[in-house]
């Protein structure tokens, strides 16, 4: 380990003992890249993790658009919108991937709620859009068949 | 040449952006087929864009963003905008580019 990393690290991790209890709750958390919620393994954790609890609502409002076989699993399509209003930010889940989550969006008042996006995907899994609205978290799942994985080399 | 090209139209008080960024995305996991090793993780973190200035939308990527990784979000704007997009990556490179919204 050089010195950079070194540093870097440290500074990582006194960042990380600062933000533990409360990890991504205010907003202000979100100014950095959420590296710990990306780092991950399981959904339910990742959930909890990007918001500080896991109650997920689901909600016809929230319109997520993925194919439902994805041939090639290096590029799906995926499409998050949603009639909620206040929306404070979108998350997308992949739940079968080495780490579910795969990308947030961060909205302002300025921002339209609606985000398209593609991912990779190691295998068949649930696509869960996720959408922040006041102190509520609102969701849709499907399925993605995804025939030939887009992670292995 | 810059590594973004992107697309702005207003319609109805809306633009919607269109973006698409050069970049190998890679995650890590994936291992260098003649020599056995991992290919080090090279990925976009971060994503802004700004209107005029002003804060649209703040995005964060982690590996799973496919490879030259497309983008699209819609804002309340209008024809003419000053948009900017910029990117950060987890080696530090970084990229931006300003448009006009058409």
């Amino acid at each position: 380990m050089n010195r950079r990393n070194f540093i870097k690290n440290s500074m990582l991790f006194a960042g990380s003992l600062v933000a533990v209890p409360s990890l991504i709750v205010s907003r202000k958390a979100y100014a950095a890249w959420p590296k710990k919620s990306f780092d991950i393994k399981d959904l339910t954790e990742s959930v909890s993790s990007v918001y500080g609890h896991s109650n997920l609502e689901e909600s016809s409002k929230v319109k997520l658009k993925a194919p439902e076989i994805a041939e090639n699993g290096a590029i799906v399509p995926i499409n998050v919108s949603t009639t909620l209003d206040n929306v404070e930010s979108i998350m997308i889940f992949v739940e079968n991937n080495p780490q579910p989550l795969s990308s947030g969006y961060e909205l302002t008042s300025l921002s339209e709620p609606s985000i398209g996006t593609r991912l990779k995907m190691g295998k068949t899994s649930n696509v869960m859009a996720a959408v922040k609205s006041g102190d509520k978290v609102y969701t849709s799942t499907q399925e993605v068949k995804v025939t030939i994985g887009g992670c292995g080399g | 040449m810059s590594t973004i090209k992107m697309r702005s139209k207003e319609s109805n008080g809306v633009v919607t952006v269109k973006a698409l960024i050069k970049h190998p995305m890679e995650t890590g996991q994936r291992k260098d087929k003649k020599t056995g090793d991992f290919i080090p993780a090279h990925y976009i973190q971060e994503v802004h864009s700004k209107a005029n200035g002003k804060d649209v939308i703040t995005i964060y990527w982690g590996p799973a963003v496919s490879k030259n990784p497309y983008l699209t979000f819609k804002y309340k704007g209008n024809k003419g905008d000053n948009l900017e997009i910029s990117w950060v990556d987890n080696q530090g490179n970084r990229d931006s580019k300003t448009g006009t919204v058409k």
